[in-house]
């Protein structure tokens, strides 16, 4: 598949403001000490990031005056529910920071915070089954999909959580969730790995014989029908060399997973903030890579009637 | 004016949109009535993507089998590689309802653009027995179609009284999940309007009864010179498709993910040259 930019970047942004807000929640509902400027600004953060995700998944439009048709088909399209899930869970988010602006008491100060933890989990669960429902592309029809954007998401969301914390000067913050943190991160990559592992042996169901129905044994593609590309070759092909290819992989996998577990581990050991830091920069683009190579690997069955120009 | 609001009713189940007879506006479960007796008094039906509300036909539930299905059979023993079939579905619904198709660079040295149909060619066997085919591919009209469910708007949609999977352009937000979701690489995004479009089996020309009987077929099937493309409905027994699919072994593309392709494909066959029958 070809990595289309605005939606990397919505589930990047998404998935970190997710992680991030679902780590504020169980703060708050397990009444860990935190100055209330901090818990705000967070969930500020969160809330940009958020609207920033929406942003570029507009982007992804041919048609954005049309969006909000997005919402008709939400009993069998998971891109409709996820369409109605990610404002829902940007106006929680917006609701709870309000509340405690305002300063309002229970049962609002528990049941926002939990109603926040749902509609991340919720909206995680629905992004990924965008991808994890279509059958054909084996890559993605895995629960690993669903585990995958869920964990990836809560490392990047703890991470950014555990920098705000170090800079604002949230010592106990840091301590409870750093090692959070690295859990999930560790985690996130085992995942992953597991997941590139499973891709890596995958036979596909679809060949050139059962695309065609011709039974030869030996069958090649002589033309495709047009000599200058089309939809079909623009949007189903990453275009990148197999060696681009494998140079993201070992890419995402130090920048998104190991690196920043390193760092976790040193920020745990050492109490400075720069490590903190430094894990939020070195993951982000890691992130982005990340995406990118789980859109690029997954091949598309209808590749095998665009092989050959001539 | 006021047409999102009835498609946010429509869509709604526990919200019956109120009867209003003869009008026949919604899309959902809801308004059927009303378009069951549009269906029978038109004369001929309106293709659903030139009205935009899809009003006069109904939509077929996910894993409902219908009576109907219309669909192209195509003869890979005859098919030449000639591409009439692409250049006059281009040229029928680049002028008709589905259209206007994009033609981005037609005279540069890379041109594209949106075509409904594709002839790709084959060469089967190790040489010297090798054999050229030749295939022509568009939407299959599948009978479950998988590009229909994922579609967030309802913009895509599998018509009931006939089986034709269809796009209604005025709904579609351009966000290729229904391309994705096609095995077949059916559907192409018209980079032009940026909606989703693919083959209507020429809808608006089938049922259109200001042309003369014999010219109511899909312009692929009227312009093929080999007769490689028959049309008809697949589920009834006698049709000449069906008797096509049944005496000559017809095939679907891609059987394996189970959508069930409404076209089929007659497999080639290595006939006797007259030549040597005579000797």
């Amino acid at each position: 598949m070809h990595p289309a930019f605005s939606i990397l970047f919505f589930t990047t942004l998404a998935g970190a403001a997710q992680g991030l807000v679902f780590t504020l929640a169980l703060a708050a509902l397990f009444g860990l000490e935190m100055a209330p400027g901090f818990l705000t600004l967070a969930l500020g953060v969160a809330e940009v990031l958020l609207v920033a995700g929406l942003a570029a998944s507009f982007m992804h439009l041919g048609r954005k005056t049309r969006a909000w048709r997005a919402v008709l088909m939400w009993r069998t399209s998971w891109m409709s529910r996820e369409v109605i899930v990610l404002p829902a869970f940007i106006a929680l988010v917006a609701l709870w920071w309000l509340s405690l602006r305002f300063g309002v008491g229970a049962p609002w100060s528990w049941l926002l915070p939990v109603l926040v933890l749902l509609g991340a989990v919720a909206l995680w669960y629905c992004t990924a089954m965008i991808y994890a429902c279509l059958r054909f592309i084996e890559e993605w029809a895995h629960p690993l999909t669903i585990v995958n954007f869920t964990l990836i998401g809560l490392s990047s969301g703890l991470v950014l959580a555990c920098a705000m914390a170090a800079v604002a000067g949230e010592a106990r913050f840091v301590q409870v969730f750093g090692p959070c943190a690295l859990v999930a991160t560790l985690a996130a990559w085992a995942a992953r790995g597991q997941a590139l592992r499973r891709n890596a042996g995958i036979r596909h169901k679809s060949t050139l014989q059962s695309a065609t129905g011709i039974r030869t044994e030996k069958l090649v593609q002589k033309s495709m029908g047009m000599s200058a590309g089309s939809f079909n070759t623009r949007e189903f092909f990453h275009g990148a060399s197999l060696a681009a290819l494998k140079n993201i992989k070992l890419g995402f996998l130090l920048l998104a997973f190991a690196l920043p577990a390193l760092l976790l581990a040193w920020g745990l050991a050492s109490a400075a903030v720069l490590p903190w830091l430094l894990a939020v920069l070195v993951q982000a683009p890691g992130l982005l890579a990340e995406r990118w190579f789980f859109f690029a690997q997954a091949k598309h069955p209808q590749n095998l009637y665009y092989q050959v120009v001539s | 004016m006021m047409q999102w609001l009835k498609d946010l009713m429509a869509s709604a189940p526990v919200l019956p949109p109120p009867p209003l007879a003869g009008v026949g506006w919604g899309v959902g479960g809801g308004a059927e009535t009303a378009s069951r007796g549009a269906m029978k008094a038109a004369p001929s039906p309106q293709p659903s993507p030139a009205s935009g509300r899809g009003s006069q036909s109904r939509r077929a539930e996910p894993g409902e089998t219908l009576a109907k299905q219309l669909a192209l059979v195509i003869d890979l023993n005859v098919c030449v590689g000639c591409h009439a079939c692409v250049t006059s579905c281009k040229q029928w619904n680049t002028s008709g309802s589905a259209g206007p198709l994009a033609d981005e660079r037609p005279y540069a040295a890379n041109p594209t653009g949106t075509f409904f149909n594709r002839v790709q060619t084959y060469e089967a066997g190790a040489f010297p027995a090798t054999e050229t085919v030749h295939l022509p591919k568009s939407c299959l009209h599948c009978e479950d179609p998988p590009c229909v469910p994922v579609c967030p708007t309802g913009a895509s949609y599998k018509r009931k009284e006939d089986g034709i999977v269809l796009v209604d352009y005025d709904k579609c937000i351009g966000c290729k999940y229904c391309a994705w979701a096609c095995p077949y690489g059916a559907r192409e995004l018209d980079e032009e309007r940026q909606v989703m479009t693919k083959c209507t089996l020429c809808v608006d020309r089938i049922y259109d009864e200001l042309l003369p009987k014999e010219d109511r077929k899909p312009a692929c099937v009227k312009a093929c010179p080999t007769g490689a493309r028959l049309f008809g409905d697949v589920k009834d027994p006698d049709s000449e498709v069906s008797k096509a699919i049944r005496e000559r072994g017809g095939y679907q593309l891609m059987p394996e993910w189970e959508t069930s392709p409404a076209n089929q494909y007659l497999p080639r066959r290595i006939t006797q040259s007259t030549d040597a029958q005579g000797q």
